[in-house]
């Protein structure tokens, strides 16, 4: 589903990314893992289209097609979804009307019939029973005053109504109580299939307790440098991230020459 | 060639002609008081830049111009195609008609209670000689201010609006002022005066408008008299021609625990210059402004306001937001002044702008005058560009990204228009902003 090939990227001359390669099949949860500053973030970001990063090398495959020549809108038309680690408030903008021109943005671009209100009414009530989103929430603007873990499980929400085959959820744990965390990741659990795939950024290990990954890749200085299955988040867990800054070094300083 | 007397000069012979046709009429208290205005507005002349309430905004093409006193006579069918856009089809209300600053008696639709009066200010001068006396000219300052000195010398039409104590007011009155110039460079001003009796409610609308590319200058002043516990809604459109001049005053007296709500909306004109100035007289009072502007091309907007706290316990609440594109250009002002007996003033104040270009230009200036101790002022103002974090997340879900910032935009607007009491009106405004965004820049109005 998605290749990324020696992916090197940066901000304002600053390079972030420098040759990531990573492969995810339908089916499967990976996890990306780093400590703060890593490129973690940059590599959800690069994805969803954000164009204040540069792609200064690599490609980036996704469904067969090349997906850095898409416009950010064309990315989540063809299924890709980006939970944002600091969601948007968006004043005066109500949650209803945001999801449904979303999801019928979508929809005009497959060639289906937008949906209705009515129609739309009732798949969304369903989608946040889900997130245990309360209906009030719709008449609201969209993440506007909502507290952290109502902004996250928002996103989920609107990864529910958008059903995308690849969903990049960048550090949707942080600033999540543990209940909230359970909300959010039963929501992405029901949301998983053979179908579809699932990217987990996170700094910890916590939501992977939920979520669990197929495969859990390590990402320090803008490079994946170990990848494994869940045991290596356990690990992590245990060691920190302190030992990369031991062993890895020498390795970057390779790249850097 | 003196140029300051010739430009004044058009406007006294405006006057030497107004004078011939009011006949019997004047050797009245109102001629004297008109005659007093014309040698006020004579003495203070055109502000120009020089001024600090004008420092932003160059009149200069207003005064260069020789606007004639628009005449009366007309059809009242051909002026009903002209009206037919601007008319408030669905919304069940009183209407009175101005035709280029005459009275249109034809086409002015009353729906209303027994006990309110609402007529064109004209016949109120012969009718209502009491409340006239009383209240016509007592809050506006023409010594002062010189385009409210303009407009006093030449009262004549307008309208003239009273609500009894007690009186609830279900339906809008709609006071709409429409120009049509026919390649004229003509001038109105039409002169608005509201009192509101103790514990009435009302909401009214003043709407300006004009034949798109017609060259005209339109100078209002409206005084309204808030009774104690009133609760009045006053909803001002301005979407003048593309190449007019408005200027307005709005003068507005509160007394105690009267609730006034002020909404402006300017989207047309060359250059726009609105005046609220806002005296808290009673204890209690609360006043909310909320203004939102659009301008572009070269566009000049200013809004003015001026608001006294003039006794304790009273509120007031400020808030514009201006959108601007191309060479653009808005000014906002907004005074606050706190008497030293106004202890427990309430009183908060933003300003908010868009461009949307690299060329537009706004200039913010809140004042703060607090000469009471006990009190909670807060101002700001902020100048930006669309919220890009925004636009990026709408279009991480699949939004277009003219329709993004379309959205963006609108919303922006939308904290302003919701604000809008009468649902179907603030459908219209809502529409009229929506109407005016393509591809996240502003296009001419239709």
């Amino acid at each position: 589903m998605l290749k990324i090939k020696n992916l090197n990227a940066s901000i304002e001359n600053n390079e972030i990314l420098k040759g990531i390669d990573l492969q995810v099949n339908a089916g499967e949860v990976h996890a990306i893992m780093g400590p703060n500053g890593s490129g973690k973030s940059t590599l959800a970001q690069v994805l969803a289209g954000r164009e204040e990063y540069e792609v200064t090398d690599g490609v980036v495959e996704y469904d067969g097609r090349d997906l850095l020549e898409l416009s950010p809108e064309d990315r989540a038309r063809e299924g890709l979804f980006l939970a944002f680690q600091y969601p948007v408030e968006i004043p005066g903008v109500n949650t209803a009307y945001f999801l449904r021109t979303a999801l019928n943005e979508k929809r005009l671009y497959r060639g289906e019939k937008q949906i209705s209100a009515m129609e739309f009414l009732k798949l969304v009530r369903e989608k946040m029973k889900l997130v245990q989103m309360d209906e009030s929430f719709l008449k609201r603007s969209v993440n506007e005053g909502f507290s952290g873990g109502e902004k996250k499980r928002n996103e989920i929400l609107q990864m529910a109504v958008l059903e995308p085959k690849l969903a990049v959820l960048d550090e949707t744990d942080s600033g999540l109580d543990i209940d909230a965390l359970k909300i959010v990741a039963n929501g992405v659990n029901t949301l998983k299939s053979r179908n579809n795939a699932i990217i987990v950024v996170t700094h910890y290990q916590r939501l992977l307790e939920y979520i669990v990954p197929d495969f859990v890749h390590v990402l320090y200085k803008g490079r994946i440098v170990k990848s494994g299955d869940r045991n290596l988040a356990l690990e992590l867990e245990k060691q920190g991230y302190d030992w990369l800054k031991e062993n890895v070094p020498a390795q970057a300083v390779h790249v850097e020459e | 060639m003196d140029q300051k007397l010739t430009q004044q000069d058009w406007h006294k012979i405006n006057f030497q002609n107004f004078e011939k046709k009011l006949n019997g009429q004047s050797f009245t208290p109102l001629h004297d008081l008109r005659k007093q205005a014309i040698t006020r507005f004579d003495e203070l002349g055109f502000p120009t830049i020089r001024k600090e309430e004008w420092r932003f905004t160059n009149i200069s093409p207003i005064t260069r111009i020789p606007f004639k006193l628009a005449a009366g006579g007309h059809d009242p069918e051909v002026v009903s195609g002209v009206i037919e856009p601007y008319t408030l089809k669905d919304i069940k209300h009183t209407q009175l008609i101005f035709m280029n600053g005459q009275y249109v008696p034809e086409l002015s639709v009353s729906r209303l209670p027994e006990g309110v009066r609402v007529k064109n200010l004209d016949r109120a001068l012969q009718e209502d000689k009491e409340l006239i006396e009383k209240y016509l000219t007592k809050h506006s300052d023409y010594m002062e201010h010189e385009f409210t000195a303009l407009n006093t010398a030449f009262i004549s039409d307008g309208a003239f609006i009273h609500i009894p104590e007690g009186l609830i007011l279900d339906n809008p009155i709609h006071i709409l002022y429409m120009t049509s110039a026919a390649g004229e460079s003509i001038v109105t001003h039409p002169r608005n005066l509201i009192i509101a009796g103790s514990n009435s409610r009302s909401s009214i609308i003043e709407n300006y408008a004009g034949v798109n590319n017609d060259i005209y200058f339109t100078n209002p002043v409206t005084e309204i008299i808030a009774g104690e516990n009133t609760v009045m809604d006053f909803y001002k459109l301005q979407q003048e021609s593309a190449k007019a001049y408005h200027i307005s005053a709005l003068y507005v007296h509160q007394m105690r625990n009267s609730v006034f709500s002020s909404h402006s909306f300017s989207f047309g004109g060359s250059i726009v210059r609105n005046d609220i100035f806002n005296l808290l007289d009673g204890e209690g009072s609360d006043s909310i402004l909320n203004g939102l502007y659009l301008a572009h091309k070269d566009q000049l907007i200013d809004n003015h306001s001026v608001i006294d706290h003039a006794r304790p316990h009273c509120h007031s609440n400020e808030v514009y937001h201006g959108i601007l594109d191309d060479k653009a250009r808005a000014v906002f002002s907004g005074k606050i002044h706190v008497r030293p007996d106004a202890q427990k003033t309430d009183a908060i104040q933003s300003n908010k702008n868009i461009l949307l270009s690299e060329e537009a230009m706004v200039d913010t200036k809140p004042q703060l005058e607090i000469f009471a101790d006990d009190v909670r002022c807060t101002h700001g103002g902020t100048i930006g560009q669309i919220d890009e974090n925004g636009v990026f997340y709408l279009r991480a879900r699949g939004i277009n990204e003219q329709l993004a910032k379309n959205i963006m935009i609108h919303a922006f607007a939308g904290e302003i228009i919701k604000n809008i009491k009468i649902d179907k009106f603030r459908d219209i405004i809502d529409k009229l902003v929506f109407s005016r965004l393509e591809d996240g820049h502003l296009k001419q109005n239709d």
